[in-house]
């Protein structure tokens, strides 16, 4: 891990700086019912399509505790507010809002920040059930960053394991496995993800729906690594090390799982980095076109699904956008730390 | 060079009989029985229903029903439409055009970018403008194109400079075959350009490496030492033989674009294919599923075979061999 961290710095500022952004995330995913200052679900009717706060920290010329005004409602078709400068209110650590479960089993009543009731702190605004974005984000991130996760670890682990058979015991198994590979990798993966979605019904609980995804997605990815896995086995299995070890009678599978496969890692794990924005992606779409994660409960592709096809709401409400701003930030860093993967496993670079 | 050709679309023929086999199993694990659904539908007629029926074979068991459905497919009938009360085939004829018009337009544009700066950034590797077209290329790849494309939504909205939705204008259906030609030149300019854009940056970075590596070999030394110009050597040596590995990009390309074109399409609503499969799949219409599903596929073939055939025009080493 130590080596791994120096090397990463040797690659450079940004290589270092997209890990542990990453990291980061992950852990702001990992806790997300701790920051937000709202349930993901709590509808406030009232305060619809409200943009993101200004929090303010003077007022007449002095320096306060940071504090936001209580917004009204001036007009209900065109979504405008206004604020009430008579009063402030405070943005306070640890406030009192509305009762939940954390974690599913907590029940406080406390949150991070806020500030009292009836102003509100929508640093992201809401959308048109007056939900608040900035806790929908924050909980969707739990869900697209965790679904892509599982769903490259799955497909990565069937792709080695038909890959590493495949290539190291060739036969019959090798040819049906590269046929149904090839045949896989015929159909447009965005057509068939859509199709595989078609053999299940529409609504279904949001946990099946979740699985469902990771299926779809790892179902999808595996192909192409088990192809690439294969042809690495196809050397390695040459090697002078595998004929030794034969030799002194270890098992074929052990020869397959301790000895070939593990010289295979340094790159899978760089393609499982490069792969995982595939995944997000993914996932992003399918909610998006409202067959991936259902309301109430939040991920970033179907936070920005209300304003596909709908330009009143996009021009009205542009931060409802603000998902595929998250979308991208990850991305560029998955994408960053993979290349630098790239060259921290690339033997010229020792 | 033609036997070639012929070679390799015999082999091509297992793959698709594999793609359909594929296509059929995955409608058939679908549930529901749609014929109940449609006999509860008062617009189509039992007739129609019984026609189908019998077109298809679908009171027979699977095995022959996927015969019929091949028997079919080789007809060029894929079926009807559901929700269209269309034939399968003419639906996806006018929603292919639109979506391999924009592809085209993308692939065109991107390519004509992407390649003069892979070049350039190679030849004046670890320079400002090197750095600075990488960062670019950053940019391009992570960013998700259903993203780009609400965000020009969002911008075209603000500015009316472009129109957004749609292949043509409502005012002028009694335009002139040029006129028309610009109107839906212009509604294409959202989605081709998100397109191309998300497209760029990877084509980029490939173009860049191979250049890299072409003019590092020994030929471009001899090249220099030889006395060449320089445009020679760039153009002439480095960057022909540098062209050779994205030829098989070409080919995969248009798969890319394909899925790529499918989320633009849906989200800019641009009536291609994408839309339609996805409309195909939220109203369960089996047929039109699996009809856009083989299409798809089909294309993604053809361009393999298109990347092949450059390839080979390019290199004599493979023409010969």
């Amino acid at each position: 891990m130590k080596i791994f961290l120096t090397r990463l710095n040797a690659c450079g500022f940004f290589a270092a700086a997209g890990f542990w952004s990453l990291v980061a995330l992950y852990l702001i995913a990992l806790c997300a019912d701790l920051l937000i200052p709202y349930p993901y679900d709590l509808q406030m009717r009232d305060r619809a399509f409200h943009p993101p706060i200004r929090i303010h920290i003077m007022e007449k010329g002095q320096v306060r505790i940071p504090f936001v005004y209580q917004s009204t409602l001036i007009d209900p078709v065109g979504k405008k507010y206004q604020e009430d400068t008579s009063q402030r209110y405070p943005i306070r650590l640890f406030a009192q809002g509305v009762e939940r479960k954390m974690f599913g089993f907590w029940k406080t009543d406390r949150y991070l920040f806020g500030v009292s009731e009836p102003a509100g702190i929508h640093l992201l605004g809401t959308d048109m059930y007056g939900r608040d974005i900035f806790s929908r984000i924050v909980c969707g991130g739990r869900i697209s960053l965790s679904i892509s996760l599982i769903g490259v670890i799955l497909s990565f682990s069937f792709g080695m394991l038909t890959g590493g058979i495949s290539g190291y015991f060739g036969g019959v198994i090798d040819q049906i496995m590269m046929r149904a590979t090839e045949i896989l990798m015929v159909f447009p993966s965005f057509y068939l993800m859509l199709s595989l979605r078609a053999i299940f019904p529409l609504s279904l609980s949001s946990v099946q729906i979740y699985l469902l995804i990771v299926v779809i997605l790892s179902f999808i990815g595996w192909a192409g690594l088990a192809r690439i896995i294969r042809g690495m086995v196809l050397s390695i299995r040459e090697e002078e090390y595998v004929l030794a070890a034969r030799s002194v009678g270890v098992s074929h599978w052990r020869i397959l799982f301790f000895h070939i496969l593990p010289n295979t890692f340094s790159y899978a794990i760089t393609a499982v980095t490069l792969a995982v924005p595939g995944y997000i992606v993914g996932e992003a779409a399918l909610s998006l076109l409202g067959i991936g994660i259902q309301e109430p409960y939040p991920s970033w592709g179907n936070i920005l699904a209300s304003t596909v096809g709908n330009l009143r709401i996009l021009s009205d409400a542009p931060w409802m956008l603000l998902p595929g701003l998250a979308i991208f930030f990850v991305l560029v860093n998955f994408n960053l730390l993979g290349d630098a993967l790239r060259s921290v496993f690339d033997p010229k670079n020792w | 060079m033609k036997r070639l050709i012929a070679k390799r679309l015999i082999h091509l023929l297992p793959v698709l009989l594999g793609m359909s086999l594929a296509a059929f199993f995955i409608i058939q694990a679908a549930p529901g029985d749609f014929f109940s659904q449609m006999a509860l539908n008062p617009e189509i007629s039992p007739e129609t229903i019984s026609l189908m029926k019998q077109e298809f074979g679908l009171d027979k068991p699977v095995a022959v029903q996927y015969l019929y459905w091949l028997k079919n497919l080789a007809l060029g009938n894929l079926g009807i439409s559901f929700s269209y009360h269309l034939p399968v085939t003419t639906l996806i004829r006018f929603r292919l055009l639109n979506t391999l018009s924009l592809a085209f337009f993308s692939m065109m544009l991107s390519w004509l970018i992407a390649l003069p700066l892979g070049v350039f950034a190679g030849y004046r590797e670890r320079s400002i403008s090197d750095r600075l077209s990488s960062a670019f290329a950053y940019l391009s790849i992570s960013m998700p194109s259903f993203f780009l494309a609400l965000l020009c939504v969002y911008l075209a909205s603000k500015t009316t400079f472009i129109p957004i939705g749609g292949t043509r204008s409502v005012f002028d259906i009694d335009a002139g075959l040029w006129s028309r030609f610009v109107d839906y030149f212009k509604h294409l300019l959202l989605p081709g350009l998100v397109l191309a854009f998300v497209n760029i940056g990877w084509l980029f970075r490939l173009m860049r490496n191979n250049f890299i590596e072409a003019y590092g070999s020994p030929y471009i030394r001899a090249a220099w030492a030889k006395g060449l110009p320089v445009p020679q050597i760039i153009f002439r040596h480095a960057f022909k033989n540098a062209l050779n590995p994205m030829f098989t990009i070409l080919g995969l390309e248009i798969g890319s674009l394909l899925n790529g074109a499918a989320l633009v399409e849906i989200v800019t609503n641009w009536p291609g294919m994408g839309s339609l499969m996805l409309d195909a799949v939220l109203s369960q219409d089996l047929y039109l599923v699996m009809g856009s599903l083989i299409i798809g596929g089909v294309l993604l073939i053809a361009g393999n075979l298109i990347g092949d055939l450059l390839l080979m025009a390019n290199d004599p080493r493979i023409r010969l061999s």
